[in-house]
């Protein structure tokens, strides 16, 4: 934190010991490692499905159809459109002069399987892992996709939401007085407003994008850590350690950040994975009621609600609420583990 | 039978787990008895294991984290303690052996009343409750001097109280069952000298009309002297010598002992120098804390925390401010530093600063510095001793490179006589003697004109409290610092001070060369101060309860 310091990169004596005791919690390191691999996983979905191969191999060239498009008479076809790879077509002529190496799942999240022998939603399949769903794409490339979308959401609005209920807190706290007892009623004004109605509204006015929930989120998710931070800044503004960092002359700002928001951060880091997984929720339920994003993105409260509309179809509704499901107790038991972690309390035996 | 005392302990030796198959050993082998009316002392220092030791005796620690290796043993009234069952020491605790703490304010609990919290001791017990219970409260609250509207203070909460009556409503709770032993962990640390002598004076009249055992435990060597008739000397975990008091005050034969008597804070004032220019000058200082009311939260008075203070300190001088809790001495150094919004008027170094803002301040700041009390609230945890100590070079702009500050850091450190590898290590790992010597560097580090020292040795241990007065008379001498050293214990004052302001609700009661009110005090409240601190005698009426 502080480049000044000869020992900076060393683990403080406190962190060492709050590393141990967030290992000393078995099933939230565990579930730590388990959840960070399906993310890094989920991040590289284009190499595990996708309807383009990875590399083709033609007439004595390389083609990386995976980053580059090329059209059909590339591999000897007709069209001057990009080739179908998956179009039995295009599959035989490269197959001739070359050959193809494809992801383990060959459907990308809109790939809509054409070669179904039963109408769509279609059961598990030896081509179609858990099914696909009613407009014939493939569940297992939707909920690859739908799970990275769904924890890169969560994790941008848990971040910027912390950050800027941290600040708002720290100055509530710190100045109290007038400034606190204004913010304070605006906070309550603010968190009555009904978000949902709100958002509803707003996504039928405007086409709802990543970006536009992003923001529409966040202007009611950052009071989250508001009153816990500002309760520690109220509480550390007298201390003796405070009020000597004044007598030295520092101002303002480098008091709070320098010397009461540490002391603050153990309050706000055992918030957020609980920030995390609410902000997962939203985006799902949002997707689910049909205000999320937008049609044909691949989403996890999307199949959700096409399991609800297909109850003869068991693979939508199962597989979709055991990744929400899974997803969810990783972060929670994530969250525990932190929890410990900053526990000064805690003994592990 | 009839001879077996009262308590008698043997063998006992307390060990913890550290984690990580690791045991720390707080108390080894330590042996001692006590009989019907008997006071015995344990003296030492922080983290000699009085406490533990105190605390074994009602099995009170937390197991099974602590553990009694084989061989030790407390027996009560005949019966062991060590390993007996939840159930029979239940009957013991509260009942026949009862015990106050040190922080009456954290022992008692803030949402309840008096009448509950003592209540709660007697139902337990015995069963009493409604009109028996409140007759027997009232008579346990006449008994620890509680006199004045005893029935009253049945429904006061604890926060309504002092200091001192908080601790009179432990001592009343711990009497509620007429116990055999009262256990006395450091009962006067927390309260000022005034309170602890009406206190010790309170323990010595119980125990004359009720017959009790008391355990004391202190550090304070006085306080022994005064109250107790044996003495055990602790010393990491061991004891090093035991006897009579007159014994082991007059003849010590250990060297730990002798150590410690010789620790009291000793020493004349610097003899300042007569040439000195006045560098600090305050004209009718007045801090008045609003108290607001009604429906429009009007301001309906005042709490006069400084009212209308004059004085002058010049170079190398110190001038003791003494008084007692919520005289203003801590206010009236807060508001010279402008940390707190004083009326009057504030000269430093020949400028006016009362009126100039916070960023026109900030280059005097490096001149007039302040040492708090608490040296565990007053560095932050998370910035490791560097860090803490070069805060303030980094602030007014001193050192133009990371190296050239770092030596500075390392000078000041050796200026208080640590080791300058400390600089990388974090306050949590320091005592408290040596966290005050971090706090003095962070100050020093500036080369101010002007320090505050606000009660800087009352949190500590007596021999630490001795070499910290050492280290600042020689620090005022090698750099003519001028001192406001605030205090109420008036052995540290009398080993710094050259001139005396005695406060009392935020006037000044009596002030002088420290010679003169040292030696003869015109005002009783002066001398009612003296004699709690150095005879530990209380004098009534002239200080509050």
């Amino acid at each position: 934190m502080h480049a000044a310091s000869p020992q900076a990169s060393r683990l403080s004596p406190l962190n060492q010991r709050r590393l141990a005791n967030f290992r000393a919690n078995r099933r939230g390191f565990w579930s730590l490692w388990i959840f960070l691999v399906l993310f890094v996983l989920s991040m590289f979905a284009e190499l595990i499905a996708n309807d383009r191969p990875i590399l083709v191999r033609y007439d004595g060239n390389f083609y990386v159809p995976i980053v580059q498009s090329y059209p059909e008479t590339a591999f000897g076809g007709e069209f001057e459109t990009e080739a179908d790879y998956r179009d039995p077509f295009v599959a035989d002529a490269i197959a001739e002069k070359g050959w193809m190496i494809w992801p383990a799942i060959r459907f990308s999240y809109r790939t809509v399987n054409r070669n179904l022998t039963v109408p769509a939603p279609a059961p598990p399949s030896a081509e179609n892992w858990v099914g696909t769903d009613d407009q014939g794409r493939d569940v297992l490339a939707r909920l690859i996709y739908g799970f990275r979308v769904s924890v890169l959401f969560g994790l941008i609005l848990c971040v910027v939401s912390s950050i800027i209920g941290v600040i708002a807190g720290a100055v509530q706290g710190y100045f109290g007085g007038w400034v606190d007892l204004l913010f304070q009623r605006f906070l309550e004004i603010w968190s009555g407003l009904p978000e949902l109605y709100l958002l509803i509204i707003l996504a039928s006015v405007i086409t709802p994008s990543f970006g536009i929930l992003l923001a529409l989120l966040l202007l009611f998710s950052w009071t989250g850590l508001v009153g816990v931070v500002r309760a520690e800044f109220l509480r550390a503004r007298n201390f003796d350690y405070v009020r000597a960092a004044k007598a030295l002359g520092a101002t303002d700002t480098v008091i709070m950040f320098r010397h009461v928001l540490p002391n603050a951060m153990v309050a706000t880091l055992t918030f957020m994975p609980f920030i995390l997984s609410g902000s997962v929720v939203a985006l799902t339920s949002l997707d689910f009621l049909g205000f999320g994003l937008p049609a044909g993105s691949p989403s996890l409260g999307e199949l959700l609600a096409q399991g609800k509309a297909n109850l003869h179809a068991p693979w939508l509704g199962i597989t979709s609420f055991f990744v929400i499901a899974i997803m969810l107790s990783l972060l929670v038991f994530i969250g525990e583990a932190v929890r410990d972690a900053f526990d000064p309390r805690k003994i592990f035996r | 039978m009839a001879d077996e005392p009262l308590l008698s302990v043997r063998d006992l030796s307390v060990s913890f787990h550290t984690g990580k198959g690791q045991t720390f050993t707080a108390v080894d082998r330590v042996s001692f008895q006590l009989n019907k009316g008997e006071t015995l002392a344990l003296v030492g220092e922080s983290g000699s294991g009085k406490s533990v030791t105190a605390l074994s005796i009602l099995q009170l620690l937390p197991y099974p984290l602590a553990h009694h290796p084989a061989g030790s043993s407390v027996r009560f009234e005949g019966q062991e303690q060590v390993g007996a069952s939840e159930e029979s020491l239940r009957r013991i605790r509260g009942n026949r052996v009862a015990m106050i703490f040190q922080e009456p304010m954290t022992s008692l609990n803030p949402l309840h009343t008096i009448e509950r919290q003592i209540g709660e001791v007697l139902t337990i017990h015995k069963g009493l409750g409604g009109e028996a219970a409140r007759a027997r409260i009232v008579e346990l609250l006449n008994l620890v001097g509680l006199k004045e509207q005893a029935e009253k203070r049945l429904d006061a909460y604890p926060h309504q109280l002092s200091g001192g009556q908080r601790q009179r409503v432990m001592i009343a709770m711990a009497l509620a069952n007429d116990p055999a032993l009262l256990i006395a962990d450091e009962p006067t640390t927390a309260v000022d000298v005034t309170i602890q002598a009406q206190l010790l004076k309170l323990l010595r009249e119980l125990q004359q009309k009720l017959g009790m055992a008391i355990l004391f435990i202190t550090h304070d060597l006085g306080v022994v002297r005064k109250i107790a008739h044996r003495v055990c000397v602790m010393q990491k975990g061991r004891i090093v010598e035991a006897g009579d008091v007159k014994t082991v005050f007059d003849a010590p034969r250990h060297e730990y002992t002798r150590h410690l008597l010789e620790a009291e804070p000793k020493g004349k004032p610097v003899t300042p120098p007569a040439n000195a220019r006045t560098l600090v000058e305050g004209k009718d200082i007045r801090v008045w804390f609003p108290i607001k009311g009604g429906l429009l939260r009007r301001t309906q008075g005042h709490v006069k925390a400084v009212d209308g203070i004059d004085f002058v300190l010049k170079e190398g001088h110190t001038l003791g401010v003494v008084g007692e809790s919520g005289s203003g001495k801590t206010t009236l150094g807060l508001a010279l530093l402008r940390l707190e919004t004083a009326r009057g008027k504030i000269e430093f170094n020949g400028k006016e600063i009362q009126d100039l803002r916070q960023s026109e301040l900030r280059p005097l700041r490096r001149e007039m510095q302040i040492v708090f009390q608490d040296p565990y609230g007053s560095l932050s945890p998370r910035l490791s001793v560097g860090e803490i100590i070069g805060e303030g070079l980094k602030i007014h702009r001193i050192g133009r490179t990371d190296e050239e500050r770092d030596a500075l850091i390392v000078a000041a450190l050796n200026e208080v006589r640590l080791d300058p590898e400390t600089r990388h290590r974090y306050p949590h790992e320091f005592s408290g003697g040596q966290r005050q010597r971090i706090a003095i560097a962070r100050a020093l580090v500036l080369k101010p004109k002007f320090l505050v020292l606000d009660e800087p040795t009352s949190a500590l241990d007596l021999s630490v409290q001795a070499q910290i007065v050492d280290l600042l008379r020689e620090l005022q001498e090698r750099h003519r610092l001028a001192y406001l050293f605030i205090s109420h214990d008036l052995r540290v004052v009398r080993a710094l001070a050259d001139e005396v302001m005695v406060l009392k609700d935020g006037k000044i009661v009596e002030r002088g060369p420290a010679s003169r009110i040292f030696d003869a005090p015109t005002q009783p409240y002066t001398r009612a101060l003296m004699a709690a601190a150095f005879e530990l005698e209380a004098i009534e009426g002239a200080v509050r309860t």
